[in-house]
């Protein structure tokens, strides 16, 4: 075979490729928002409920408004005849939720009046002054209480508080209606039963805690009538929509910019208040104006994630067939519906069918208002409860029938040949295998040996457990028909003269690496160098339709977006390269990509370089018959249904028998995400959400008190996983591609998440066992296990 | 707003003098004055360490030191780190060893570990993770983070 002179390029796809990302990133030359500065920028700051319920008497700005420098000083009732209230994103009944409070405030830290100034202290300083009075009312804190006859209630037109009643899931329910039908089953099942295990589980209010708070920037131009947003958001487009809608403007005279997020985990999803703010204000005051959170507002007023608490119910036979599932489950959403507040907690029951062969599943939600910061999205978004619930159940079976919990849970694995597979809840599984991954998790910890070492511990008189847990997750959000907003994702590929490409990606990152992931996809498809690329996103003037990342959904669906692009782009620059070739009588489809060519199959010789049909498609002369000049070219994916990935995680814990104290000393995750594009970028996303997994289980908590005060509104009270909290993880994978999309990726941004915390659960309550404990609720506090341990008399 | 007065300060080696308000932050003044924005702000109460700097070769968490009392020091943040386009070894380490996701947390963390470094040039795992216990980081899990530092002191050992 004839050879050419030139490189051969590497094929990237699967090698653990360096981000590009990073060069800006440990330089400290990314522009976040809080770096963005415009030419007579002013700024914003937000005074705030101290309170947790109350109806507003007085509002006096007069002392701010005097103050040398202020240029505004508004209120929500203000406010208001600007804004309406806020939209939100799901078909639930939701009550009127204007950006900053009108009449009555129903959590601390809701905003009541805000502050336009010269700079940023003198802002603050502005909303220091500000007096408000309040007529305080019964703080709503308790979900339980929340729905008793008597309990003051948040909002009028929602009795008891109850934002969500008996939405129902499972066998025998109408997926339409959401009531069950005929579910008899369920109770014959759990009739014939003989064990059910019965556990009230909380899993409790977290803090998402992107390192970066949220922030935006707004700059209305009036001559224009055109607005610019920059925001610390997970997804600009839909920003630009809503902000649109809100403005009264139209989506040609928005443009919505997310620059360097600095994490985003769920919480910048939502479209804040503040967002609005920011953007009205500009309009009215004729200048750019910037809002920066702090921490603590970040704890007061960045949604929080979970609060979900379940009564959960599982029923065997004594061989360990599991029966079926019962789960009743209360949301506490906090004080208002937020973008997608009451869809959360509707995935945590349609996922508890996990890797089993459920023959009958009943779940019911009930979703209530309470004083708190409004939950939405939180890394895993109602799939870590849902398996959290489901896998704590059937460890606690494993327990109540002496059985081995990994031999548990093969038994009732869904068996490969049965995939795709429909869940009770409505689902249908893509793929799986889930005994291979379990052997593989099982050997890479060595299981055996564990449980050695544990035995051997506790006969040194030390506490120590081991655990396991086995989760499957829904990612890949689309279809349309079951994401609010929108389940497709849109690409742009253009090859640009001299051969370079320019790609846009509406999967708008924070931390995931779509620069580099993207480019190593594009290099493998038009075999060029990885630095020929460039990958654009995050600003909707230049992307021009997206959606954006949150569900793991950045390569499932974006990345096949892409890919689809990339591909018309490729069959048009074929078609411009076979009539370079035409002396060769060459057609299109005989053309290949290889290191930097476009040649006939196996005959390097008859080629031309890729730059040379680039700049021909500018330039072409002559314009090939039927064709357009240029090569750009642009697709939108939407998937036919969403992936399940699913892992393995096994750990180690051991409790200080003195205080209490546990200690994570082993961590394993076998994860499979289907393909993988780039396995160091898959390993950082495991390790991250491993942490915050962790974190849940042993360390964060978000409490209130009696009066609705937030206890835990700064890093001193909220504690988050540090480095010598936790053992260096072990990690290994399983491929098991989709079927959904071309690229056979199916998400791993959340799986670490889903899979550690009941796994470190389960190793704490087996540590706790000989002390008769069968539940432990999370975070476990060192005082928690110590009074445990205690109740026992401290003997195990 | 109270009353300025005169700092004079050495920055990333450039000596810098301003007339600033008495409660401002150090990292206000950096970010703010000097425009050197790659040391960020993540909890303003001296627990998340984003705001890393070394204040006359220490870390120091610069959102809780008024920029007067860092009058007459000698101040090296992130953006004086390498050597003109030459990486300093740990932001190499960072990169080497995808040491970061979204990048908010990376200037303080490389900053604190710089310190580490000075103090104890062969650190173990558990010295490294002690190391950096006042700087949080939510996207990494801190494994390749430790990674990264270790990539560091064995390229800074063989120079």
């Amino acid at each position: 075979m004839t050879t050419v002179d030139g490189p051969v390029l590497p094929k990237l796809i699967g090698e653990r490729v360096k981000r590009r990302e990073d060069p800006r990133l440990i330089q400290g030359q990314a522009t976040y928002v809080d770096d963005i500065k415009l030419p007579g920028m002013l700024h914003l700051a937000f005074k705030r409920s101290d309170i947790a319920h109350g109806v507003i008497r007085s509002i006096d700005t007069s002392a701010a408004a005097a103050m040398e420098g202020v240029e505004l000083v508004i209120t929500g009732a203000e406010l208001a005849e600007t804004l309406g209230p806020m939209p939100i994103g799901t078909p639930f009944p939701a009550p009127d939720h204007y950006s900053v409070a009108t009449d009555k405030v129903r959590y601390v830290g809701e905003p009541v009046a805000v502050v336009v100034a010269e700079d940023r202290y003198l802002a603050r300083d502005a909303a220091d002054a500000i007096e408000v009075e309040y007529d305080e009312l019964p703080a709503v804190v308790d979900p339980e209480a929340a729905m008793e006859a008597g309990s003051a209630t948040l909002h009028e037109g929602f009795e008891r508080n109850i934002a969500v009643e008996s939405y129902w899931g499972g066998t025998g329910v109408n997926p339409e209606t959401a009531q069950p039908e005929d579910d008899s089953a369920v109770d014959a099942a759990f009739a014939e039963a003989d064990v059910v295990v019965s556990q009230r589980m909380l899993n409790q209010r977290l803090a998402p805690n992107a390192m970066e708070p949220r922030g935006v920037v707004a700059q209305y131009e009036p001559g224009r009538e055109y607005l610019t947003v920059w925001s610390a958001t997970q997804n600009p487009h839909i920003l630009r929509t809503l902000v649109a809608a809100m403005m009264g403007l139209g989506e040609h005279q928005v443009r919505a910019v997310a620059p360097e997020v600095g994490g985003g985990f769920g919480c910048k999803i939502n479209i804040y208040g503040e967002e609005y703010v920011a953007a009205a204000l500009s309009r009215m005051v004729k200048a750019p104006v910037k809002w920066i959170e702090d921490r603590t507002e970040a704890f007061l007023t960045t949604t929080h994630g979970r609060d979900l608490l379940g009564y959960i119910d599982l029923a065997a036979k004594n061989d360990g067939t599991i029966l079926g599932l019962k789960a009743r489950i209360i949301a506490d959403i906090g004080a208002y519906e937020v973008l997608l507040t009451a869809m959360i907690p509707t995935l945590t029951g349609l996922m508890m069918n996990g890797v089993y062969r459920l023959p009958v599943v009943r779940h019911e939600l009930t979703e209530v208002f309470t004083n708190k910061t409004p939950t939405d999205a939180y890394r895993g978004a109602g799939r870590p409860e849902g398996l959290y619930f489901l896998e704590r159940a059937v460890d606690m079976l494993a327990r109540e029938l002496d059985m081995d919990p990994a031999e548990l849970r093969r038994k009732n694995f869904i068996p490969t040949d049965e995939f795709p597979f429909a869940t009770q809840g409505g689902l249908i599984y893509d793929s799986g295998n889930y005994e291979p991954c379990l052997d593989k998790a099982l050997d890479v910890a060595g299981w055996q040996e564990m449980l050695a070492e544990r035995d051997a511990a506790r006969a040194e008189g030390r506490i120590v457990g081991v655990g396991l847990s086995f989760y499957v997750e829904v990612c890949g959000l689309g279809p349309s028909a079951v994401v609010p907003t929108g389940g497709w994702e849109h690409s742009g590929v253009t090859v640009e003269r001299g051969g370079k490409v320019t790609a846009t990606t509406g999967a708008s990152p924070h931390g995931q690496g779509n620069e580099t992931t993207f480019a190593q996809m594009l290099a493998d498809h038009f075999s060029i160098p990885l630095e020929d690329i460039t990958i654009l996103h995050g600003d909707t003037s230049v992307v021009k339709q997206g959606i954006g990342t949150f569900g793991s959904r950045s390569q499932a669906v974006g990345g096949a977006a892409l890919i689809s692009a990339a591909g018309k782009a490729g069959d048009k620059m074929k078609q411009f390269a076979a009539a370079l070739l035409s002396e060769h009588e060459v057609a299109p489809e005989d053309l290949v990509f290889e290191d930097g060519r476009i040649q006939v199959a196996g005959a390097p010789e008859v080629s031309k370089t890729f730059a040379e049909v680039a700049d021909f498609a500018y330039i072409p002369v002559p314009l090939p018959p039927g064709m357009e000049p240029g090569l750009s070219e642009e697709s939108f994916f939407e998937p036919e249904n969403n992936t399940y990935p699913f892992g393995c995680h096994i750990s180690m814990v051991e409790v200080d028998r003195e205080t209490g104290e546990p200690k994570l000393v082993k961590m394993v995750a076998v994860d499979d995400c289907g393909n993988v594009i780039n396995p160091l970028i898959v390993d950082g996303q495991v390790h991250g959400g491993l942490a915050q997994g962790i974190g849940q289980a042993m360390f964060e908590e978000v409490v209130y008190d009696e009066d609705g005060q937030p206890v835990t509104a700064s890093f001193m009270d909220y504690v988050m996983p540090r480095a010598a909290d936790l053992p260096t993880f072990e990690l290994d994978n399983t491929v098991t591609p989709t079927p959904v999309n071309p690229l056979g990726a199916k998400g791993v941004g959340e799986a670490g998440t889903i899979g550690s915390t009941p796994c470190v659960v389960n190793a704490a309550v087996d540590a706790l066992a000989p002390f008769g404990v069968t539940h432990i609720e999370m975070p476990l506090r060192p005082e928690r296990l110590w009074r445990l341990i205690q109740e026992n008399g401290g003997q195990s | 707003m109270s009353e300025s007065v005169p700092i004079t300060v050495n920055v990333n080696g450039r000596e810098r003098s301003a007339m600033v308000e008495a409660r401002l932050l150090l990292v206000h003044y950096l970010r703010e004055n000097l425009n050197l924005t790659g040391t960020h702000v993540g909890c303003d109460t001296s627990q998340c360490g984003a705001c890393t700097v070394l204040v006359d070769g220490r870390s120091t968490k610069s959102c809780t030191v008024f920029a007067v009392q860092a009058d007459g020091s000698e101040i090296q943040t992130i953006e004086g780190l390498a050597d003109g386009d030459e990486l300093h070894p740990l932001q190499d380490g960072f990169w080497e060893e995808h040491g970061l996701q979204c990048g908010y947390c990376t200037p303080g963390m490389i900053m604190s570990a710089a310190n580490l470094l000075q103090d104890n040039p062969a650190p173990s795992e558990e010295e490294i993770r002690e190391g950096i216990s006042g700087n949080l980081c939510r996207c990494t899990g801190y494994q390749h983070i430790v990674n990264a530092i270790q990539h560091a002191a064995e390229r800074m050992a063989q120079s």
